[in-house]
C-alpha cells in the first residue's frame, strides 16, 4: 500500500487521444518528495533541450504535493510544471484551492499532458473515467466563468476546474491558470493554450491512505490551532496599505512613492473595499482565511490576496477601486496579476517616448487606467501591437525595436520581477535574484527576515521565539549589524535556507504563506524543525532535518541542470538591471563564487558531476558529460546561450 | 393510568454561523478520518456525514450535517431567496435520499449519518468543531426539560384497539376460551 500518494499519474497524450494511468516508482518519492520535485524528475526525463516549448513533445504537469488529502493542514497549492516559451526554461507555477486534494481523491498524484488536441478540448476526470471532451462551447469564455459552466453541464458542485481565459487560448506569455479563488501564473497558462486544453474539471471519491493514522491526526489537530493563531492572513484583511504602497515601486516599476499613504486615503480606500466586499475565504482544510472575494459592479466576482489588491493601480498611477474593477476582467481573461500590470505599465511608457504611437494604438486614451483596459482588450486577442506585448516585456521590446529594449529594465532571465526600486545592494536578494529558479522574489524568499532588529533585547526576543530556525541562523542573525550587509557566506547561507524551505513546500504542497514565506516574521507553521515528522507520519518516509535538506537539495539542483542543459549559464544570472541603486560588480563576483561553491556548482553555475553524484542525480552527470556540458567535473567548455 | 413524568436529558447542539464559513472544508476532512477504517487511516470527503453546500458564484457556503435515511423523495421542491440569494430546499435538508448523491458511502452506496464523532472516552467537542476556527461551527450541551408520557405497554395497546373494534364482551369471550384451550 502507497501512503500520502496515490502511486499513479495519469498520462494523456492530446494528440493521438490516448490515456494511461501509470503506476509510479515509489523509490521517487524518496528522492524528489512529489509536487515539483518528481515533476522536474519527468521534465528531466522526457523533455530534451532540443523541444521547443510550443511543441507536441514539450510536458505540461500539474502535480499534487505529497501531503495534498492527508489531515496535514493547509497542504493546498497545486504545482503545474513545464517550458516556457517566454524563458525557454524550466517554469513552475502553484495554485491552492481545491484542486490539488480533489486530483489525489480522483486516484492520481499528477497528470502529464503531451501533444495537442486538435481543437479546444476540455479534460472530465472522475475517478477512473476520463475523458478528452470537445470545449467549443467554452471558447474565449472567461475562466470562472467556465468553472461555472463546468458544474452545472457535469451536474456537480463538488467538481473542481482549473481553467483558462481567453489569454491562455491565445497563448499570452503573462496567462495563468485560474481555480476558485487561486491562479497558477508565471508562465504557466500560454503552454494550456498552445496544447488546446481550456479546462481540466475533476472530481474525485477515492480514499488516500496516511502511514502512521493516530500519531499524524493528533499532530494535524494541533496543528489547526498552531496556525490559526499565528494568523497570516494579515496583509489580506487589513485597510493600511503603507506598506505596499510606499515600498513598492509605481508605474512601469520606476518610481517609489515614499509617505504616499495617509490616514485620509485610508479611510477612502476602506470605504471602497467594504463596499465590494464579500467574504474572506480559505483554501482546502486550511484556516488561514487570505483570500478575499470581491464583487465590484458589472464584473464577475473574483479572490484576490496580499500585494494582488494594488499590483494594477499602482502600475497604473491609480487607486483601489480601478484595481478591482480591471482585476474583475483580468481574472475572467486569466492574467498573472504581478506582470501583466508591468507590460501595460510598459506599453504607456513607449507611448510617452513616441516608440510606440497613435499608427500603433489608434484613438488611446489619456487616462492612464482607460489605456490599460485599452491595452488589455489587444493583448488577449493579440490584435495589433498587442500581439507583441502579449509576449512579456522581454520579447515585446525586441520585436517592437526603435530603441524599446532600453526600456526593459525589470526582467531576470527574460521574466518581469517584482516591481521594486531600492537603494543599497542587499547580499542575499542579490543571490535569490541572480540564481533562484521560481521567478518571482516571492517564491524564493521569506526564511531569514530582510532586516535586523536594532535593539538588542527585542532581537534577542525574537530569536529566542524563532522555533523555525536552525541555531546557526539564530546566530547569524544575533551578530547581524543593522543597516549593515552580512557577512558573504552567511549571505550565502540566508539564500540556501531561503529557498530550500520553498523547495520542501512546493514538492510537499503546503502553502508558503503558513510555512517558507513568512519565517521571516516568525509566522510560519512549517519549518525544518517540524516538517520531518509531519511528512514521515504521512507517507511513511524515514526523514530527519537533514535528509529533508538534502532533498530540496536535489530538487534544486534536477531543476537547475535541466535549466543548463537548455543553455542557462552564470552570464544569465543577472538581478533586474535598476533593481539596487548601489551595485558593486567585486562584490556581486565573490557572491555568485561563493554561492556556486556552497551548492557544489562549478564557476559557471554547472553542479559538478561529484555534487550530482553524491546527490543520487548520476543519470545528470552522464548526460552532461555526454553532451560536453561537463567535461569530468570541470567548467563547462559549451558555451550555449540561454534559448 | 397513564402519567406524565418530567426528564431531565443532555441536547446535544452544533450551531452553524454560515456567515463565519471560509470555505475550508476541513469539517469534512477530519469527518472522514474519524470514521475511516481502522480510524483516521484514510481521508475521504466524499464519505463526509457533514458538506459544505457551495455555490462560490454565489457566495453560499452551507455546511450541512447527514439525518436520517429515506426511500422516497420528495414530492416537490421549493427554492428559498434569503438576502437576495437563492437556495434550492436540499441545501437545508439533511436526509441521504435517492434524489442526491451525497450522505452515501460513494462505494458501497449505504447512507452516512452524523453521529456527533461518538467515541469511547467521549470526544469533549465533535472534530468537525474543533477543526473549523473560524467559529462557523461551535458546540453546545444544552439541558432541556422533556415531558415524557408514560405510554402504555405494547399488548395493553393491542387489547385497547380490539377492544375499539369488537366491544368489551367479545374480546373478554374471546380471551376465556384461549386461555382455557391453552391450560
Amino acid at each position: 500500500m502507497r501512503y500520502a500518494e496515490t502511486g499513479y499519474n495519469l498520462e494523456i497524450d492530446l494528440s493521438s487521444g490516448n490515456i494511461e494511468r501509470v503506476a509510479t516508482d515509489p523509490r521517487d518519492m524518496e528522492l524528489y518528495l512529489g509536487g515539483q520535485g518528481t515533476a522536474a524528475k519527468i521534465l528531466w526525463d522526457r523533455v530534451g533541450p532540443e523541444v521547443d516549448p510550443f511543441s507536441e513533445d514539450n510536458l505540461l504537469i500539474f502535480s499534487a504535493g505529497l501531503l495534498h488529502a492527508t489531515p496535514v493542514p493547509s497542504a493546498t497549492r497545486a504545482s503545474v510544471d513545464t517550458i516556457s516559451a517566454q524563458t525557454g526554461l524550466y517554469s513552475h507555477s502553484l495554485f491552492g484551492g481545491f484542486w490539488g486534494p480533489e486530483l489525489k481523491h480522483a486516484g492520481y498524484d499528477k497528470i502529464i499532458l503531451r501533444g495537442k488536441a486538435k481543437g479546444l478540448v476540455y479534460l472530465w476526470i472522475h475517478n477512473d473515467k476520463v475523458e478528452i471532451r470537445d470545449a467549443s462551447h467554452l471558447a474565449g469564455k472567461g475562466t470562472m466563468e467556465t468553472a461555472e459552466c463546468l458544474k452545472k453541464e457535469l451536474k456537480d458542485a463538488k467538481v473542481q476546474v482549473a481553467a483558462i481565459g481567453l489569454a491562455g487560448e491565445n497563448r499570452v506569455y503573462m496567462s495563468s491558470i485560474e481555480h476558485y479563488n487561486s491562479s497558477a501564473s508565471r508562465g504557466v497558462g500560454h503552454i494550456m493554450g498552445d496544447k488546446r486544453v481550456k479546462a481540466i474539471a475533476l472530481r474525485g471519491t477515492k480514499d488516500v491512505y496516511v502511514a502512521k493514522p493516530a500519531e499524524l491526526f493528533d499532530l494535524c489537530n494541533r496543528q489547526y490551532k498552531v496556525i490559526y493563531d499565528k494568523g497570516s492572513s494579515v496583509m489580506t484583511h487589513s485597510h493600511n496599505e503603507a506598506w505596499h504602497t510606499d515600498v513598492f515601486a509605481w508605474g512601469f516599476a520606476r518610481e517609489r512613492r515614499k509617505g504616499f499613504w495617509n490616514k485620509e486615503l485610508e479611510e477612502e480606500w476602506a470605504k471602497v473595499t467594504d463596499s465590494v466586499f464579500v467574504r474572506y475565504n480559505g483554501c482546502y482544510n486550511c484556516s488561514i482565511d487570505c483570500h478575499a472575494t470581491i464583487s465590484y459592479p458589472g464584473r464577475r466576482s473574483f479572490s484576490y490576496k496580499c500585494y494582488g489588491k494594488l499590483t494594477y493601480a499602482m502600475a497604473a498611477y491609480q487607486d483601489v477601486a480601478f484595481n478591482y474593477d480591471i482585476m474583475g476582467l483580468t481574472q475572467e481573461y486569466g492574467l498573472d496579476s504581478f506582470s501583466t500590470p508591468q507590460v501595460l505599465a510598459f506599453a504607456c511608457e513607449l507611448y510617452e517616448a513616441g516608440i510606440l504611437t497613435d499608427k500603433d494604438l489608434p484613438d488611446f486614451p489619456e487616462d492612464s487606467g482607460k489605456r490599460f483596459f485599452y491595452l488589455l482588450e489587444k493583448i488577449v486577442r493579440r490584435e495589433g501591437v498587442g500581439d507583441a506585448l502579449a509576449n512579456g516585456v522581454y520579447w515585446a521590446a525586441r520585436q517592437i525595436g526603435k530603441g524599446a529594449e532600453e526600456y526593459d529594465h525589470n526582467t531576470t532571465k527574460k521574466f518581469e520581477q517584482v516591481p521594486l526600486k531600492l537603494g543599497a545592494l542587499n547580499y542575499p536578494y542579490f543571490l535569490m535574484y541572480a540564481t533562484g529558479a521560481k521567478m518571482n522574489i516571492t517564491q524564493i524568499e521569506g526564511s531569514f527576515p530582510q532586516n535586523a532588529i536594532p535593539d538588542k533585547e527585542r532581537r534577542k526576543a525574537f530569536v529566542d521565539k524563532w522555533e523555525a530556525a536552525p541555531d546557526k541562523f539564530k546566530k547569524i542573525y544575533m551578530e547581524w549589524e543593522p543597516r549593515t550587509q552580512p557577512p558573504i557566506d552567511a549571505a550565502v547561507a540566508i539564500a540556501d535556507w531561503n529557498e530550500t524551505m520553498h523547495y520542501i513546500d512546493d514538492s510537499v504542497g503546503i502553502c508558503a504563506f503558513v510555512s517558507a514565506f513568512k519565517g521571516q516574521f516568525n509566522k510560519s507553521s512549517y519549518h525544518i524543525n517540524n516538517y520531518p515528522e509531519f511528512i514521515s507520519l504521512a507517507s511513511g518516509l524515514e526523514l530527519d532535518q537533514d535528509k529533508l535538506w538534502e532533498t530540496a537539495r536535489r530538487n534544486r539542483t534536477l531543476i537547475r541542470a535541466i535549466n543548463n542543459r537548455r543553455g542557462m549559464r552564470r552570464e544569465d544570472e543577472k538581478p533586474p538591471h535598476g533593481h539596487w541603486k548601489q551595485r558593486l560588480p567585486d562584490i556581486e563576483k565573490q557572491l555568485i563564487d561563493e554561492y556556486y561553491k556552497f551548492k557544489g556548482w562549478n564557476e559557471d553555475g554547472i553542479p559538478t558531476k561529484q555534487e550530482l553524484d553524491r546527490l543520487g542525480l548520476g543519470y545528470v552527470s552522464q548526460d552532461f558529460i555526454k553532451r560536453g556540458i561537463l567535461t569530468d567535473d570541470k567548467a563547462s567548455p559549451a558555451k550555449e546561450t540561454s534559448a | 393510568m397513564v402519567e406524565d413524568v418530567i426528564e431531565k436529558k443532555t441536547v446535544k447542539v452544533i450551531k452553524v454561523d454560515v456567515d463565519k464559513c471560509i470555505g475550508c472544508r476541513a469539517c469534512e476532512l477530519v469527518c472522514s478520518a474519524f470514521h475511516a477504517e481502522p480510524k483516521y487511516s484514510s481521508t475521504n470527503p466524499a464519505k463526509a456525514r457533514i458538506r459544505l453546500i457551495m455555490d462560490e458564484f454565489n457566495d453560499i457556503y452551507i455546511p450541512l450535517y447527514a439525518g436520517e435515511y429515506t426511500d422516497a423523495e420528495c414530492n416537490g421542491r421549493n427554492v428559498y431567496t434569503i438576502d437576495g440569494k437563492t437556495y434550492d430546499e436540499c441545501t437545508f435538508c439533511r436526509a441521504s435520499c435517492p434524489s442526491r448523491d451525497f450522505f452515501k458511502d460513494p462505494d458501497s452506496g449505504l447512507p452516512l449519518k452524523c453521529d456527533m464523532c461518538l467515541d469511547d472516552p467521549p470526544l469533549e467537542e465533535p472534530l468537525c468543531v474543533q477543526a473549523c476556527r473560524c467559529d462557523a461551527l461551535t458546540y453546545e450541551e444544552v439541558e432541556q426539560e422533556e415531558e415524557k408520557e408514560e405510554s402504555p405497554d405494547e399488548m395493553e395497546t393491542g387489547l385497547q384497539s380490539l377492544v375499539k373494534k369488537h366491544g368489551t364482551k367479545k374480546v373478554m369471550e374471546s380471551l376465556a376460551r384461549i386461555s382455557k384451550e391453552a391450560d
